[in-house]
């Protein structure tokens, strides 16, 4: 193999990053994002950098190549590659590293690649332009590079376009792009974040692999520990731009010294003793509901919910948890079945449903940001439910406001901020605050947790069992996450391809026998076991390959 | 909560909370930075509007008063000289102001109410009342709006209500396309699923979620839109069928004068005066462009590369 940077011995020292500092553009100030942090990655080594988000881990990836995106800007620090100054060199320089010798793994695959051309023409642009290779010699190669990450059909899958494969497809073709000039060092940037459980898995292992094959140093930059877990041979934890520690992946998983490490590896711990009640407080019967053709979405869905429990509803994209909740809402009128609320069929279009049944089913969604319109203040966000529904005003609406602001442990300084002046649990605290406003006896929750730090979910989870606890509210909750089910259901039920596969306790379920997609789903969820990885493949391989691209 | 505490509480969490300005703080900060461009508009729009509210008190003689001499040159007593019926022109130039620009304010108005309204109303229900909607609106706007105006004035006749009603609703066709077409990136957003789920009404929705976040375009728009009510208003008048005398317009002033400009090679000032009404529709369209220009830069959030 012809590569730029001659032979690949092991235990080198290829990157030396010293005091690096970083500044950010906001509200006409430079702010300081990353604070004076060193970093040193050997060859074939690979170094998971995890942090919670605004912690700086993209920005100090992106500065491991030399570059600072639009808005920032590298302010002191020495970035050594392989013995090269990369904040001497100017663009045309580095222009020639990169995707050369440094590559770069973007978070959502779908929105990096050029949906006009095919992928295999995108893939070994940057090798064939760099010079490194003739165009054949590198589609060879390509190919051969599509067969090593399990791609189906690694002859001809290059000659398709983006659209035309799936969302774990796509990512190990643009591992294959970083891939294909055999570079020093990969940076990957949450690749598997925007990923179902299921598929993560095998993209994980592709990445892995190839990793090894190649010796190449790899930043791997997630928020996910148990994914690091599974990838990184050192680990550096960051937060608020600075390091807090620094590590051998085995002994910072089994022995971290910080207290900030301890908590975040402390997060999935959270499990709740599974209760029941007799009482069924919501029972979908029967729905088969559409979006307007011939195919349906949900096929004969029956779920019951008990009072005062917790329903997660778990399955991978597609599987129509998000549908069922629209039934339930009233947004999709099923054709067939229907939707009992305390034992009183309610009305399947929301436009009949009175303002008192609309009042007792709440919502809460997965994007906090876009569910509060950014023109409101949180006394306006949480006050309307009370004003529309139970016609508080002047006085004892603020009050009410204020002691609403206290159970999701916020306090009355909210009040006049605009949701883009909250951080994103805050926001979703809002957003629970505004369905508790409305005094629910149930609350939807569709992914409500998915896209926070994990200490931060930890803090929304209490709080909703916290609530729950209190008010004896029932919670349906959506999710694909099965850590966070263990964390807050009594029941659980999974759904494929728009069925319900099984309905049960949390322990029964989660205990075998399972069906096979029960088993599928769970089997697939990273555990902070760095043998976790292996294991599991190594039995699905027994299993008969169950795990070869599955998509 | 326990032992978590030390590491973490809600309360804590880093967000970036914008400092409280007063209204004042922050428009006089965007000011600062607005370009040359924005604030020529914004002083000769200033300058306008001056002339237009206080014309009785700054206009030298009355509006439609007649004097001995009609095309009476430039002189100390007739800055402009007068008209073919012997009316001061500077006199009608300022009056002018007050009449173009109120109609023309009063028609945009209007037609951002109208077509503003139904296209928000279109966005939120997307279904026969959308198709009904913008059907009707494709069909106005495949007629040239000029000769429909021309045609629905000499209708219903050429006054100042039907002309500000007519324009409106031919104009509004276009603000009917555009509120429709930014509303519905906001209808698609949680928060207008979240008040529909909370059983709001239609005009709670309309004005409390949409409106809010569609303004800066709108606002831009009825800059724009502005200027060319303006000219229309403008154009109608030069044709005979906007507003009709004695009241001043620029529009028809400068078709009152029109000949005046063969004499250029006898009275250069004389063959100017026509000009006149004619320069200050385009200054003023020119400072309403600037000044949307810089709105439109503003709101886009694009970044000025340093």
């Amino acid at each position: 193999m012809k590569s730029k940077s001659g032979d690949r011995t092991a235990g080198d020292l290829l990157l030396d990053m010293r005091d690096i500092r970083i500044e950010g553009f906001s509200d006409d100030v430079w702010h300081p994002i990353i604070k004076g942090v060193d970093l040193k990655l050997h060859r074939g080594e690979v170094m998971g950098l995890i942090g919670e988000s605004g912690a700086g881990k993209s920005t100090l990836g992106k500065a491991a190549m030399g570059y600072a995106q639009p808005g920032c800007r590298i302010t002191d620090g020495t970035i050594m590659f392989d013995g090269m100054d990369l904040r001497a060199k100017n663009d045309a320089e580095l222009r020639e590293l990169h995707g050369s010798r440094i590559a770069y793994v973007a978070q959502s695959a779908a929105a990096s690649f050029n949906p006009a051309h095919r992928l295999i023409d995108q893939c070994v642009e940057a090798t064939v332009g760099h010079g490194l290779r003739p165009d054949d010699e590198a589609k060879a190669d390509a190919r051969e590079l599509f067969a090593a990450l399990q791609l189906p059909d690694p002859d001809n899958i290059g000659d398709r376009y983006p659209h035309q494969v799936s969302g774990g497809q796509l990512q190990r073709a643009m591992t294959a792009m970083a891939m294909s000039s055999r570079p020093d060092l990969i940076i990957f940037d949450e690749p598997t974040t925007a990923l179902d459980v299921t598929t993560q898995v095998e993209v994980l292992a592709a990445m892995r692999d190839i990793v090894e094959q190649f010796h190449t140093a790899a930043i791997y930059i997630t928020h996910d520990l148990a994914v690091v877990a599974q990838m990184a041979d050192v680990i550096k934890v960051l937060r608020y731009g600075e390091t807090v520690e620094d590590a051998p992946a085995r002994k910072m998983l089994a022995k971290p010294e910080e207290a900030y490490t301890r908590s975040l590896w402390a997060v999935r711990s959270l499990e709740k003793p599974q209760e029941t009640s007799e009482d069924i407080i919501l029972r979908v019967n029967g729905v088969d509901a559409s979006y307007g053709s011939t195919i349906k979405v949900l096929e004969d869905v029956t779920i019951d919910i008990p009072r005062g429990s917790t329903v997660a509803v778990v399955g991978e994209s597609g599987s129509g948890k998000s549908t069922t909740a629209r039934v339930i809402t009233g947004l999709l009128p099923p054709m067939k079945g229907d939707v009992l609320f305390n034992d009183e069929p309610l009305p399947l279009a929301l436009k009949d449903r009175t303002k008192d049944q609309l009042r007792r089913i709440q919502m809460i969604y997965q994007m906090a940001d876009t569910a509060m319109n950014p023109k409101h203040t949180v006394r306006d966000i949480i006050g309307r439910p009370l004003e529309f529904y139970l016609g508080l005003s002047g006085k004892k609406l603020d009050e009410r406001i204020s002691e609403l602001l206290k159970m999701i442990e916020l306090d009355d300084s909210f009040m006049e901020r605009l949701p883009s002046e909250l951080s994103g649990g805050q926001k979703q605290r809002i957003c629970i605050a505004r369905a508790l406003a409305a005094d629910p006896e149930l609350i939807i929750c569709d992914e409500v947790t998915s896209a926070l730090d994990q200490i931060v979910q930890e803090g929304i989870l209490k709080l909703l069992l916290r609530l729950q606890k209190e008010f004896n509210i029932t919670y349906l909750f959506i999710t694909h996450d099965i850590a966070t089910v263990k964390a807050i259901s009594d029941q659980i039920v999974v759904m494929f391809q728009g069925r319900v596969v099984e309905q049960g306790m949390k322990n029964d379920i989660l205990s075998p026998p399972h069906p096979d997609y029960t088993q599928l789903l769970l089997s697939s969820v990273p555990e902070m076991d760095p043998d976790w990885l292996t294991q599991l493949l190594e039995s699905r391989t027994e299993a008969g390959g169950m795990a070869a691209s599955g998509n | 909560m326990s032992t978590d505490d030390q590491t973490y509480s809600a309360a804590g969490e880093v967000a970036s909370v914008a400092e409280r300005r007063t209204w004042w703080d922050r428009t006089w900060r965007d000011l600062k930075k607005a370009p040359l461009t924005a604030w020529f508009g914004m002083i000769v729009i200033s300058f306008y509007f001056v002339l237009a509210v206080f014309a009785p008190l700054i206009a030298p003689y009355g509006e439609s008063q007649i004097f001995d001499t009609p095309y009476a040159p430039w002189s100390s007593e007739f800055w402009f000289g007068t008209d073919q019926l012997g009316r001061d022109v500077l006199s009608r130039l300022i009056y002018g102001a007050r009449n173009t620009i109120g109609i023309a304010v009063a028609t945009t108005a209007l037609s951002f109410l109208i077509g503003g309204s139904l296209g928000v109303m279109a966005a939120i229900n997307r279904s026969w009342l959308d198709q009904a909607l913008s059907r009707f609106v494709d069909v106005l706007m495949a007629i040239p709006s000029l000769i429909f105006s021309l045609m629905l004035l000499s209708i219903f006749g050429s006054n100042v209500v039907n002309l500000i009603i007519i324009i409106a609703v031919l104009d509004a066709t276009r603000v009917f396309r555009l509120a429709r077409a930014v509303s519905l990136n906001v209808v698609v957003m949680d928060y207008v699923e979240a008040s529909r789920l909370r059983g709001e009404s239609l005009g709670w929705v309309m004005r409390r979620d949409i409106l809010p976040n569609i303004l800066p375009p709108m606002v831009a728009e009825f800059g724009l839109r502005f200027c060319f009510v303006f000219l229309t208003i403008a154009s109608l008048s030069f044709l005979g069928v906007g507003i009709q005398p004695p009241t001043a317009d620029w529009g028809s002033m400068v078709r009152e004068n029109a000949q005046l400009i063969s004499f250029a090679e006898y009275d250069m000032k004389a063959a100017m005066t026509p000009l006149l009404p004619a320069g200050a529709i385009a200054l003023l369209t020119v400072a309403v462009n600037f000044v949307v220009d810089w709105f439109l830069h503003k709101t886009s959030g694009i970044r000025d590369e340093k």
